[in-house]
This record gives structure tokens, C-alpha cells and sequence, in this order.
């Protein structure tokens, strides 16, 4: 009996020190967790989610603060593969949040009628904007995530959605499933 | 002596309708009035317009290039005037369009100098794939990659044995067949300035055995030229064996294996009429500009095969192959098997336009649900389960796709063509596959977008660090400015600092007052001694 409560207790001693051990030795810095679900999302920083960008709304989401579903510009792919990640159940998108988007866009400034405030700059998230004070500002295509964040700030409204218009390098075949599921309504 | 040969998993006996287009000898397309020359013709990077429009080019002038290494210029295919560089329709599954140099030519057919080699044995391997490259090269079987970077082996590894691709396995395709009976002997020259660039032992020429009469023909070349290295190879005609991998694996036995190119298995391979292109880009010192293409179907009148400038519209080929213009019928760039629908026939021939097959609308028939028959796996020639691609493509499951090995799928259609419930099997990879390219796109922006914002972050943080350093200085020298006494004292002190450097600067040293005689020195004392009295007493004057 006595034998037997002393192997345990000596068991479990060995047992804590080696994982009190491993705990300090293996200690992974930062939160792994968010870190694969901040390389899920979009990274348009817009906002949308309710948090400053995509990476407080992926450390909301592994502590279980925020739902996998309130990401507009990831659509329905950033929701599959979150579930998929998290080991959830995928849901529609949270309405309150926008809908999501069928086509990319950017925005474009026109620049007769940009006064040169400097408020877009200011407000875009990947500083895809350039300009200075009184002078004329641009958007850079290839950088802008399409968020639209400048939108709002800009008083004098020169500020345009556009969307991305396909090249034959970005061209994706089609569904099949349209023509199936349209020869497949013909027949009886 | 026989060339051992292999099997290749699957595959299909096809009837080849070749005959119908094998029958009349290659002509020469009329010159065009316009010709319309896409920007990308090849795999890789988009060339820039090296002309402007107005300017006149010669036949054989580069007018296009790009600074990517996977990429090739473009060449004028006959002299004339540029007249716009615009978007135009080109032959792509799309049906978009693309930038294109429009050329209004002027009958001249002027050639550029061009700079042919009487003797290419004295051309280093670099050298070779150089003016390949500036010739504007690509692999002429239908996939477009620019021939200069198959020729370059790599560090430390060795090609053993360059297989040139005469199978032309796609029904109804006849141009390489009819350029291997027409110009054996530029096939074979350009064999052996591959075989010279590539440094390979051997050479291997795979001709299906359903082309007897250009297996005659290389063979006939090849017994005047009494070349050992070169070796013509009757190959059983089951398609798709002119695929690179399939080609590969019956006249070697070598699989390629995923991820893996021919190369790392020691092989070379390129077809006939790239081959042909070499031969003339070296010896002759001419860029590709013209190319054979076969004009046929139920809709051609004379089927035949054309030699066509690079740029040529469909439309005239058709017209001169006299096409029956009826609602019904579709054209198709390539093969019944890989080929796609051209929608706008003012499309142009491109370097990788083999074949142009006009022939009534096939009936749409209906997909049925899979039953699961398991044929589509027993043709695979690629050894792929394409029952289980087609269920992960449809469920969009994109990953279980490339577990599945997607991208081993050369898009044969073999599948396809077996399915007893019509599903059109390669539409759905071809629709996986582009959707997973999409993906890493995206996946590639938003790495940058985060980037970018992770350092907007920064530069924000950075900024109020600084705005709080600058807010700190001012507020200590407003503290200074508080305390008044300290800073009339230090004034204070600093004037009479100043006041004393002022005087010290103002005394005068005596001059002249070395080697002075002793009566001179007695009245400078005296005079001194004066002085010192008189300065006492205005001292105490002012004291007073």
C-alpha cells in the first residue's frame, strides 16, 4: 500500500517537473493560433468585422470573442476555411456586417477634383495613397486591398469604387456545374 | 536493330482522320493585307512593344521583347507599317481580348539583315541557346514554353538522351507529319544542333506508325546524313502518346515523377517543329515568323495543310481552304481532344496554332450523375483517379484536388472521352485548377497587404514616439522659462563673460620691445611707474 502511494507520488513529481520543464524550454511566443487565422484572412484591413483590421479580429476569433463569420471580403472561402481550421461549423455570413462581394475593386482618385487635404492618406491602412498637402494624390492599384476606408474622409468626394477588370492571366474557367445544372433542369 | 519500347498506362485508339488533310502538299498562305501579332504568344511574361505605331518594320524585325527569362521575343512576319498597338481578339478559351501590334503590310516582304552561321559545330552550347532564345523560339506542339530554357540543362545535370516529339497523337492534326515529309532534313539538322546544345549522347525521334510516309522520308534524310547519334523510332499510335511524360515513358522506360521534370530523369524533350525553327534560327539566322498549320474538318471544302505568317486571321485560312460558312459549325484552335472553341475568327494564328478544325456543333448532351464505372481510371494516361478529381473539383474541396495530384492531369480528355454519363471531366479540373492559381494569387496579395499594414502600424507608432519626444524637449525649456531667477542670473553671468572675453580682446601687447637698450628701458619704466600713479589716483578719485 505504502510502496504503491510513494511510486505514484514519485511518478507524478517526475511527471510535473518534466512538463513544468517543457513548458519554459518549448514556450512558443505569440498566439499560433491567430497567427494561422490571421494568414486565412484577406488582410483588406477594412474594418467590416467590427475590430481595427485583420489581425485583432483573428486574435478575437482564438480567444472566442468573435464569430468566424463577420468577414465580408473573405466571403464564403475565408468562412470554409476557418471552420475547416477551428474544427467548426461553417455559417452564412453575419449580415450586420456587409455582404460580400462577387467582383474585386479598387479605387481610383479623380484627380481634377482632388483638393490635396491629405484625409484619404491618412486614413488608408497599407498607405497605398500618395500625395502631399495641396498637391494632387493618387491611388496605387496594385496595393489597394479595396476596403474603401478612404471613401468616407474625403470631403470633396473624388474618390471612385472601380472594379478589377480580368486579364487573360487572371481568367478562371467557369463552373461547370452552371451548364450541368442547366442541361439537367432540361431534361425530364 | 529495334528499339526496345514501353507502355504507357491507359490511353485510347482513336480514329485519326489524318488522311483528309495529308492529301494535297503544303502551300504557302497569300500574304495578308493585316496582320494582327499578339504580345504574349508563349508561357511567361507579357513582351513589351519595342516599336511605335507609324514606325516601318522589316520581315524578321524584333518588335517585341520582354527582360523575364521565361519569355520570347516577337518578330515582324513580313515588312510593313505599324499601325496601332491595341487590344484585339486573340484565340484563347475566354474569348478575350488582348494587346496585339497591328501590322498594315506592303507587299514587299522585305527582309531585315539577317546574320546566318555556315558552320553552327563551332558554337558554343551558350551561344546556341542565346539565338534561340533571340529567335524567338517556343515548343511548337501546342504548350508555347520558350525552347532556350529546355535546352539548358542546369548545373550538374546531364541529359542522356533528346527525344524529339513527332507523334502528333490528336486526331485530324497533320502539320508536324506533313513538315517531317516535306523538310526531314531540317528536322534533323535541328536534332543535331540540339543534340550540340543540350550536350546529349543520343537523340530519339518518336513518329506514331500511322504516318508511314514521314517515317520514309527521316529515315531517307537520316541515310544521307549518317548521323549515329540519331535514331528513328516507329512508335504504336495510341493517344495521347506524343504527351511529353507518355513520350517519355514508351521510348525509355523512365517515369517523370511528380514535381519533377524530364530533365531530372536525364531527358530532353522537344517536338519536330521546334526542332525545324532551330535549324532555321541558326543556319539560316531567321527568326519564327511563319509556321505550318493544319486547315480541316467536315466544314473545310480542301482540307490541307498551310504554311502561315505568325499574325494571319483565322477567317482567311479558313476562306482559302474553302470553309462552308453555316450557322451550326464552331472552329476549334488545336485538336477535337485539347483544342478550344475559338468565338471570334479574326483571331490570329499564334506560334502555337497547329491545327484549326471546323466542323458542326458537337450536341450538348446532358451530364448524368457519375456511376461510378471506374473507366475514366482505366484510360488515365497520367495514372490519376479522375472519379475522385472530378468529386473534389465539384465539391470545390480545392486541397483534396492537389492531394489528388491535379496538376499531374495534362488535360488529355481521355477521361472525358469514356464517360458513359457525359460529364465533362476536364472542364471541372480545368476549373480547379484555375480557381487554386486564383488562390495563391490572392493568398500572394494579402501576404503584401499584410505587410504593408503591419508597417503602416509601425510608421504610426514611430511617429507618435516622435511627436512625444519633440512635446518633451519643449516642455523642458518651458520649465527653464518658469523659473525666472535662474535665467536672469544666468543672463547675467553670460553678459559678464561676454563683457570680459571683449576686453581680453581689446588689450594690446607692447610692440617692439625685444633687444631694447637699457636708456630705453629706463624711460619705458619711468614712463610706466607714471602711469601706474596717475591710474591710482583717478582710482580713488572715482572712489571718492
Amino acid at each position: 500500500m505504502l510502496t504503491a502511494v510513494l511510486i505514484l507520488a514519485i511518478l507524478a513529481l517526475v511527471f510535473g517537473l518534466l512538463l513544468g520543464y517543457a513548458a519554459i524550454r518549448f514556450k512558443v511566443e505569440g498566439d499560433p493560433v491567430a497567427d494561422k487565422i490571421d494568414a486565412i484572412l484577406p488582410q483588406t484591413q477594412c474594418g467590416q468585422c467590427g475590430f481595427a483590421g485583420c489581425r485583432p479580429y483573428a486574435e478575437a476569433i482564438a480567444k472566442g470573442e468573435a464569430d468566424i463569420n463577420q468577414c465580408p471580403p473573405g466571403g464564403e472561402a475565408v468562412i470554409l476555411s476557418l471552420a475547416d481550421l477551428l474544427g467548426k461549423d461553417p455559417k452564412p455570413l453575419n449580415a450586420e456586417h456587409g455582404e460580400a462581394k462577387d467582383i474585386k475593386t479598387v479605387v481610383v482618385i479623380d484627380e481634377q477634383q482632388c483638393i490635396g487635404c491629405t484625409l484619404c492618406i491618412q486614413a488608408c491602412p497599407v498607405d497605398a495613397i500618395i500625395g502631399a498637402a495641396k498637391l494632387m494624390h493618387t491611388v496605387i492599384k496594385a496595393e489597394c486591398t479595396g476596403c474603401n476606408l478612404c471613401i468616407p474622409p474625403c470631403p470633396v468626394d473624388c474618390i471612385h469604387i472601380v472594379p478589377v477588370g480580368t486579364t487573360l492571366q487572371s481568367w478562371k474557367w467557369p463552373s461547370p456545374e452552371k451548364t450541368v445544372a442547366a442541361t439537367e433542369a432540361v431534361t425530364p | 536493330m529495334i528499339h526496345k519500347l514501353n507502355r504507357f498506362h491507359g490511353g485510347l485508339h482513336l480514329p485519326d482522320h489524318k488522311a483528309v488533310s495529308m492529301q494535297a502538299q503544303v502551300t504557302p498562305q497569300p500574304l495578308p493585307k493585316q496582320l494582327v501579332i499578339p504580345l504574349q504568344q508563349h508561357i511567361g511574361a507579357i513582351d513589351e512593344p519595342s516599336v511605335n505605331p507609324g514606325e516601318r518594320v522589316l520581315k524578321g524585325q524584333l518588335i517585341a521583347r520582354s527582360d523575364a527569362h521565361v519569355s520570347a521575343p516577337i518578330h515582324a512576319p513580313s515588312s510593313g507599317t505599324i499601325v496601332a498597338i491595341e487590344a484585339r481578339p486573340v484565340a484563347h478559351p475566354s474569348g478575350m481580348p488582348a494587346a496585339c501590334i497591328v501590322i498594315e503590310t506592303d507587299g514587299k516582304d522585305e527582309w531585315t539583315t539577317l546574320t546566318p552561321c555556315a558552320d553552327y559545330t563551332q558554337l558554343s552550347p551558350e551561344t546556341l541557346r542565346q539565338r534561340v532564345h533571340e529567335a524567338g523560339i517556343v515548343g511548337l506542339g501546342g504548350a508555347g514554353f520558350p525552347s532556350f530554357i529546355k535546352l539548358t540543362p542546369g548545373i550538374g545535370k546531364v541529359v542522356e538522351t533528346l527525344i524529339l516529339n513527332g507523334a502528333e497523337c490528336e486526331p485530324y492534326i497533320t502539320c508536324d507529319a506533313m513538315l517531317m515529309q516535306a523538310r526531314p532534313d531540317t528536322v534533323l539538322q535541328g536534332a543535331q544542333i540540339m543534340l550540340q546544345a543540350v550536350q546529349a549522347r543520343h537523340c530519339l525521334i518518336g513518329v506514331e506508325d500511322n504516318k508511314p510516309t514521314a517515317i520514309a522520308a527521316l529515315q531517307h534524310a537520316l541515310q544521307a546524313l549518317n548521323d549515329d547519334r540519331i535514331r528513328i523510332v516507329p512508335i504504336p499510335t495510341i493517344y495521347p502518346t506524343g504527351g511529353e511524360r507518355q513520350l517519355i515513358k514508351v521510348l525509355t522506360g523512365k517515369e517523370t515523377p511528380t514535381h519533377k521534370l524530364p530533365i531530372d530523369v536525364g531527358v530532353v524533350c522537344h517536338n519536330v517543329a521546334t526542332a525545324a525553327a532551330v535549324a532555321d534560327a541558326i543556319i539560316e539566322g531567321k527568326p519564327l515568323i511563319s509556321r505550318y498549320v493544319t486547315v480541316t474538318g467536315a466544314g473545310i471544302g480542301q482540307a490541307h495543310n498551310l504554311e502561315v505568317l505568325i499574325g494571319t486571321p483565322m477567317q482567311t485560312l479558313l476562306e482559302e481552304c474553302a470553309a462552308r460558312n453555316v450557322p451550326d459549325m464552331q472552329t476549334i484552335m488545336g485538336g477535337p481532344m485539347m483544342g478550344f472553341v475559338v468565338e471570334d475568327l479574326q483571331a490570329p494564328v499564334i506560334k502555337t496554332t497547329n491545327c484549326l478544325l471546323h466542323q458542326t456543333k458537337p450536341q450538348s448532351q446532358a451530364a448524368l450523375p457519375c456511376i461510378r464505372c471506374g473507366e475514366c481510371m482505366r484510360v488515365c494516361p497520367a495514372q490519376l483517379l479522375p472519379q475522385q478529381l472530378y468529386w473534389h473539383a465539384r465539391a470545390k474541396d480545392l486541397d483534396k484536388t492537389q492531394d489528388y495530384k491535379l496538376f499531374d492531369c495534362i488535360e488529355c480528355g481521355c477521361c472525358a472521352y469514356v464517360c458513359p454519363s457525359h460529364i465533362p471531366l476536364v472542364h471541372y479540373y480545368r476549373f480547379a485548377k484555375t480557381e487554386i492559381w486564383a488562390r495563391e494569387r490572392e493568398k500572394l496579395k494579402s501576404d503584401h497587404a499584410r505587410e504593408r499594414h503591419e508597417f503602416h502600424l509601425q510608421r504610426l507608432e514611430r511617429k507618435k514616439q516622435e511627436d512625444e519626444e519633440r512635446k518633451r524637449k519643449k516642455r523642458e525649456l518651458l520649465q527653464r522659462a518658469e523659473s525666472p531667477d535662474d535665467n536672469k542670473q544666468d543672463a547675467i553671468a553670460a553678459a559678464l563673460e561676454r563683457v570680459k572675453a571683449k576686453k581680453a580682446a581689446q588689450q594690446v601687447a607692447p610692440q617692439n620691445t625685444e633687444n631694447l637698450t637699457t636708456a630705453q628701458q629706463a624711460k619705458i619704466d619711468a614712463i610706466e611707474s607714471r602711469r601706474k600713479t596717475l591710474s591710482n589716483d583717478s582710482g580713488q578719485d572715482e572712489g571718492q
